[in-house]
């Protein structure tokens, strides 16, 4: 367990390699009592420094998502982070990679919240039911360390290399589609990155909400109506330069085209 | 160099043998010298003839090494085709018997059933298309008769394409109502989420596997006709099977196939029978 005072520091740090990108080596060489617990701790101090700058809290994503990431973690489930308004690039838009200091791209199913979702157990089905659509998602993650040397309770005081994220192509009711087995084809310049179907996320990616509402609990929250969350990369994170043209094709879901610059 | 007629035909009646007692044999490419894609194809076809000579039916084929993975990892960048027959098809939820085979392993997969004849060579994927009466789930349970699954490509188009058995999914869709480069794939083994896919993994989209497939039969001058099943290649990696498990392919727009797995002593019918006689 960490003091108040070393997590303020760890967030100060945190907060500034974001801000004017730059990496960090691994949080737990200077700070080995970082466990993921207070690698929560961090976030939630991210949150309070953000909100204080007039910053907005739209959503919570997932990461670790995939049985062959949670493997190589060697965790058991995944790890959530906080997403802010000012993360959100439009479907068709140019992203400045001045901002990020090595960026990745994943395909994934983002969900938005009619209603509110709370208690240490819901089900799929109250999921789906509180679901107001699901729709494609790119997310671009940016690790702040170092050769991307991290372990769990680091990457989870980075809020999970969290950095924008891009909603697109057709929202659909979540009960139209069997959400284990949406195809996904990502490429990147015209060809073939990352294929997957959507139940690489835990079988289905609602499960991934269900973990979610369950870990928010545990830190005495809920998770708010009209909340976007993405459920975690479905494909393998793809790096991705200046020039580069991104295309996500989803099944019965439509597409997301983005642009690096 | 290409092989004698004499030595293709000895290679064919070995892998024969061997699929017949369940046995291996170290690769072929060690012991033929010289040995090319053609040969294998031309050994592949003296497999078959001994099977048909036993009572096999001829009912489709299989497309293998669809997978830029695979093709890689074997250093070929097309893919490979073999022969189904009849005996080596199973109804969905089939128990396959593992003492049938010798080191299976399963692979989902698009299956195409055709409506109407591909005569190629210059089929096109709105051809196949039409020509398609409907796709269904399915497990191709793949299996080697060479040694520890040390395979090149001559050695498995040989051996019919490291073909075993297959399980064909009971949904037929109609191939107006999928995209077929989208569909995504979930298997579920013994309840638990254990491989996914897409269609696109498949040369693109399994339609161009099948376009491959025309056209390559067609130079051959082999014949591709309506009611032939298709088995056009793996949407994820292998999968192993050990007995008593279950495997679930569902596939997004399509349907699922189930397949299971157990030691039944050899007594099963389907392919045990053709087996049988083989050995007989």
């Amino acid at each position: 367990m960490l003091d108040a005072a070393t997590l303020d520091t760890i967030a100060t740090q945190v907060a500034e390699a974001q801000a004017a990108p730059h990496t960090m080596p691994k949080l737990t060489d200077d700070f080995p009592g970082l466990d993921v617990e207070g690698g929560y701790d961090v976030q939630d101090r991210l949150l309070a420094r953000w909100s204080a700058d007039g910053r907005e809290l739209i959503g919570y994503k997932a990461g670790l998502t995939s049985k062959a990431k949670m493997e190589q973690m060697g965790v058991t489930e995944p790890s959530f982070g906080i997403l802010m308004r000012d993360f959100v690039d439009c479907e068709g838009s140019v992203i400045p990679t001045g901002g990020m200091i090595h960026p990745r791209v994943e395909a994934e199913i983002a969900f938005l919240m009619k209603d509110e979702l709370a208690g240490p157990d819901v089900t799929i089905e109250e999921i789906l039911d509180a679901t107001e659509f699901v729709q494609p998602a790119i997310e671009i993650l940016d690790s702040r360390f170092e050769k991307f040397k991290f372990d769990l309770a680091s990457v989870i005081a980075d809020n999970g290399s969290a950095a924008r994220f891009v909603l697109g192509g057709r929202p659909r009711r979540p009960r139209d589609l069997d959400l284990r087995t949406i195809g996904l084809v990502l490429e990147r310049n015209g060809e073939i990155a990352a294929l997957a179907s959507s139940g690489a996320v835990l079988g289905h990616p609602a499960e991934a909400i269900r973990m979610m509402v369950s870990w928010l609990h545990s830190r005495g929250r809920t998770l708010p109506a009209g909340s976007v969350v993405l459920t975690g990369g479905a494909t393998e994170a793809i790096p991705v330069e200046a020039g580069d043209a991104v295309f996500a094709r989803f099944q019965d879901m439509g597409e997301i085209s983005v642009r690096f610059a | 160099m290409a092989l004698d007629p004499k030595t293709i035909e000895t290679a064919g009646d070995e892998l024969f043998e061997a699929w017949g007692a369940n046995a291996t044999l170290a690769p072929l490419r060690d012991r033929y010298d010289g040995i090319d894609i053609v040969d294998a194809y031309r050994i592949q076809e003296r497999f078959i003839a001994r099977r048909l000579e036993q009572g096999a039916r001829i009912v489709g084929k299989k497309i293998g090494v669809t997978s830029k993975a695979v093709q890689e990892m074997i250093g070929v960048f097309e893919p490979d085709f073999g022969q189904l027959t009849a005996d080596m098809q199973f109804e969905d939820g089939s128990t396959l018997d593992l003492d049938q085979l010798i080191q299976p392993k399963a692979e989902a997969e698009i299956a195409f059933v055709l409506k109407e004849d591909l005569n190629g060579p210059g089929i096109t994927p709105v051809d196949v298309l039409r020509a398609t009466d409907h796709v269904r789930a399915c497990f191709e349970i793949v299996d080697s008769r060479i040694d520890d699954w040390d395979i090149r490509i001559q050695d498995t188009v040989a051996d019919n394409a490291s073909c075993g058995v297959y399980v064909l999914g009971e949904d037929r869709i109609d191939p107006r109502d999928v995209d077929l480069t989208l569909a995504g794939l979930l298997v579920e083994k013994n309840g638990e989420p254990c491989a996914t896919g897409v269609g696109a993994a498949v040369q693109g989209s399994p339609v161009n596997a099948v376009v491959w497939l025309a056209n390559t039969l067609g130079k051959l001058g082999m014949p591709f006709k309506a009611g032939e099943v298709i088995l056009s290649g793996s949407l994820a990696p292998l999968i192993p099977v050990a007995d008593g498990d279950e495997l679930v392919a569902h596939i997004g727009g399509i349907g699922s196939c189930t397949a299971r797995f157990a030691k039944l002593g050899g007594a099963q019918a389907g392919a045990a029978s053709t087996k049988e006689s083989a050995n007989a």
